[in-house]
């Protein structure tokens, strides 16, 4: 039954609509169209009061249909359907109405023009839920077992936590060893404790669970099937290449990053004598006497932050995010180098220090402990060069700290401290149509309300593959993707939304056409009536609508995206707005 | 009651409807909102799965209801559906140019482009470079009008 009373809400979104569009001029504008019961602002829809007050709304008003103007449908169509549901509507008799993204903040220099198009989207959203008829979501059933890719910290801790709650794990990793970076590392900050030896127990840990099988020098190589039932291929370098298949219900991304490598003559980077943080961590991790750069005595070490990170946007490709992790490690090798036997000079060349939350007391441990800082302009770098006499390398800069002064000194190791890059891993990210965001790294779909889904159903990212991030982050996200999966695949069977194709069988003639347009097998001919005719399975149907442009009888309608609702919606767009 | 083009004299504005897809080119278009990137507000979106799924009659509804341009922000060949996406959307701009001759505008009122989830920059440039295009061209509905 298409709905009769619709509610409509539009979003302040604290100033974020309501400073660039007249809210209530729109809804004066709006309030009086057909089928309209109620008509509101709100200064926050997604609050808790605000949904209270749609749902006692519905209930006295009888409302069954639901139009929320707001933010764009990717941040809250979740949560407005459950809102619906909640308020005894169907979920799919509810349309949400981009006035944020595509309205008001892309019209911030036109406050009229904001306004009236506002109205226009309104109208076009009570227009289509007016032709929404009430649906019921497909359930699929789901295999209770999950792919986890790469095998690092994130990887590892996942696929534990996945088998703790009785899930099935595949667990593939490229190299031969599992462990990632982690692996390879001694102590590490905020903790104390040694990389390597965690990695060994989780390890241990993992290898000795039943419900999970390890793969190493093995990748994902093929993806099929549909949420909830992925067939996966992964190719194992044995003595000989080897594939296997299996079906998995979800699939847990967390391939890691990798470190930026400078260019030759970037800071310096080239001389002997310039190393990046990696290998200087390696390097202190297997010091525990004076410390030594290539048989030479090591007394004065400079750090240079930042190196490939927060780059200009005049950097060609640059990095403009801040790869968060390095100012901390940058602060604690310092303090390793402090506990060393012979006393050495520590000097920091920084932008901002980043060592936020708890990581702020390794910064005073640093300085405590003898580390002198400076700070120097964004734009401005150290030079760094070496001294033909002295076979030191100097650095010149200004320093902020003391009113921009220029500082000179000469240092037997100069430190850059080099930030994430995104991992090269074409190959995945093509087999699983993962998205990947500005900066490179695989994009979530929401960074605070769904911060491990990706557009992909069912498929989870973690760890340093999404972000820069340490290691208990990345830990932290690891257990999030757990918690998703067990959330799709404890229950035996999910639900999907019903926007799917239909065919109207009073005109369709099965002329076939649509068939062979559909790559997923989704449509066949089947008798109905004494007539042939196109059927399309729902479980199978993606919900592309790549047939309806195709049936020559106009005899196929997308589910949510009809031929009446686009150009009701059309329509929407383009009556003359008088508030 | 529709809009009747824009009153003689004033200065002509063109309205344009996009068609974006849900997952790849409305976020390419939610994010020049985000960065607050400027372009006309008689532009007005339209989100689908898939561009593949525009009918062509859709474009000439829009087109005699008082659109003055259709712009198709295709998947390319980041499409998650279909991997003949992008051959499929082109196929739907064709026929819906002949339909437009057909009824007597012009078919430069339907364009295609790919646009990515990131491609905030060039959305924004593609709706200015439209907007001038079809400024050129006038009011669609001059002749009917
Ligand atoms: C110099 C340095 C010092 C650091 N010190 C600290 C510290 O003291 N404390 C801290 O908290 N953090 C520290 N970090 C950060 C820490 O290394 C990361 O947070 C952590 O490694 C992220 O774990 P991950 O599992 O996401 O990624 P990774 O460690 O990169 O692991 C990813 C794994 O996935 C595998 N993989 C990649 N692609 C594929 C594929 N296609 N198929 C299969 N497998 C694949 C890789 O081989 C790897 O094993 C430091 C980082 C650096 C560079
Ligand atoms: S964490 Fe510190 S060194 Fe690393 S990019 Fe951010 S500010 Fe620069
Ligand atoms: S294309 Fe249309 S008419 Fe032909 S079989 Fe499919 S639904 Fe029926």
């Amino acid at each position: 039954m298409s709905a009769k009373k619709i509610g409509v809400y539009i979003c302040q979104c604290g100033g974020n609509i309501g400073d660039y569009v007249d809210v209530d001029e729109v809804v004066a504008a709006v309030a009086k169209e057909p089928g309209v019961g109620v008509a509101k602002t709100a200064m926050f829809t997604c609050s808790d009061a605000t949904q209270s007050e749609i749902i006692a709304d519905a209930q006295e008003q009888g409302l069954d249909g639901l139009v929320i103007a707001s933010c764009s449908p990717k941040l809250h169509t979740y949560t407005f359907r459950d809102v619906a549901r909640r308020a005894g509507m169907n979920p799919f008799q509810y349309t949400q109405v981009n006035v944020r993204e595509q309205c008001s903040w892309t019209h911030t220099d036109d406050h009229e023009g904001a306004t009236e198009k506002a109205v226009r989207l309104v109208r076009a959203g009570i227009n289509r839920t007016r032709l929404t008829e009430p649906l019921e979501p497909i359930v699929v059933e789901t295999t209770p077992k999950t792919l986890v890719v790469g095998g690092g910290i994130a990887g590892l801790r996942a696929a534990l936590g996945l088998a703790e709650i009785g899930l099935a794990v595949f667990l593939v990793e490229k190299e031969p060893k599992l462990g990632g970076w982690v692996a390879g590392f001694g102590e590490m900050y905020p903790h104390g404790r040694n990389g390597a030896e965690l990695i060994a127990k989780l390890e241990q840990k993992v290898r000795s669970h039943p419900g999970i099988t390890v793969f190493t020098r093995a990748e994902l190589i093929a993806k099929s099937g549909s949420f909830g039932n992925y067939e996966v291929t992964v190719a194992i370098q044995g003595e000989q290449l080897e594939t296997i298949s299996t079906v998995v219900g979800s699939i847990v991304i967390a391939t890691g990053f990798d470190t930026y490598h400078p260019a030759e003559g970037e800071l310096g980077y080239g001389l002997d004598g310039v190393i990046t943080i990696a290998d200087f961590k390696k390097l202190l991790d297997s010091t525990d006497g004076p410390l030594e750069y290539n048989g030479r005595p090591v007394n004065t070490v400079a750090y240079i932050y930042c190196v490939g990170s927060r780059q200009g946007e005049d950097v060609e490709g640059g990095n403009t995010y801040c790869s968060r992790y390095c100012c901390t490690a940058a602060v604690h090798a310092a303090t390793m180098v402090a506990d060393l036997p012979a006393r050495v000079h520590q000097y920091h060349f920084y932008r901002d220090m980043r060592t936020y939350g708890k990581f702020e007391l390794l910064y005073a441990e640093a300085m405590e402990k003898g580390s002198a800082f400076v700070k120097f302009p964004d734009d401005e770098p150290p030079a760094v060069e070496k001294d033909a006499k002295t076979g030191g390398i100097t650095l010149t800069a200004r320093d902020l700290l003391s009113e921009g002064e220029e500082v000179a000194l000469t240092a037997d190791l100069v430190v850059l401290v080099t930030g994430m890059v995104p991992r090269e891993n074409e190959g995945l990210t093509k087999t699983l149509k993962l998205p990947v965001g500005q900066s490179g790294f695989y994009n979530e779909i929401h960074p605070k309300l769904r911060p491990v889904e990706t557009v992909v159903d069912g498929a989870f990212i973690c760890g340093a593959c999404q972000a820069p991030r340490t290691s208990s982050e990345s830990v932290a996200s690891g257990l999030a993707a757990v918690t998703q999966s067990a959330a799709i695949l404890k229950r035996g069977f999910a639900e999907l939304d019903p926007l799917v194709a239909t065919v109207d069988t009073d005109a369709c003639t099965w002329c076939g056409a649509c068939e062979t347009t559909c790559p997923y097998d989704a449509i066949a001919r089947e008798s109905h009536d004494g007539k042939e005719i196109a059927v399309i399975s729902r479980t199978s149907c993606k919900g592309c609508g790549g047939c309806v442009p195709v049936c020559p009888s106009d005899a196929i309608d997308l589910q949510g995206y009809t031929d009446a609702q686009i150009k009701s919606m059309i329509d929407g767009m383009l009556e003359v707005v008088c508030a | 009651m529709t809009e009747a083009a824009a009153p003689e004299g004033q200065p002509y504005d063109p309205r344009i409807l996009v068609f974006s897809t849900n997952n790849i080119s409305d976020p390419g278009i939610d994010l020049a909102g985000s960065s607050h990137m400027h372009y006309s507000p008689r532009v007005m979106v339209i989100n689908l799965p898939c561009t593949s799924a525009v009918k062509p009659g859709w474009i000439v509804y829009a087109m005699e209801q008082g659109f003055d341009g259709v712009f198709i922000a295709a998947d390319g060949e980041e499409c998650a559906y279909l991997p003949d996406c992008a051959q499929r959307t082109s196929g739907i701009m064709q026929t819906a140019q002949d339909l437009l001759v057909e009824k007597g505008f012009e078919p430069q009122r339907v364009r295609m482009a790919a646009i990515c989830s990131v491609c905030a920059e060039p959305f924004t440039k593609y709706m200015h470079e439209y907007a001038t295009a079809l400024s050129g061209l006038g009011p669609s509905r001059k002749a009917t009008s």
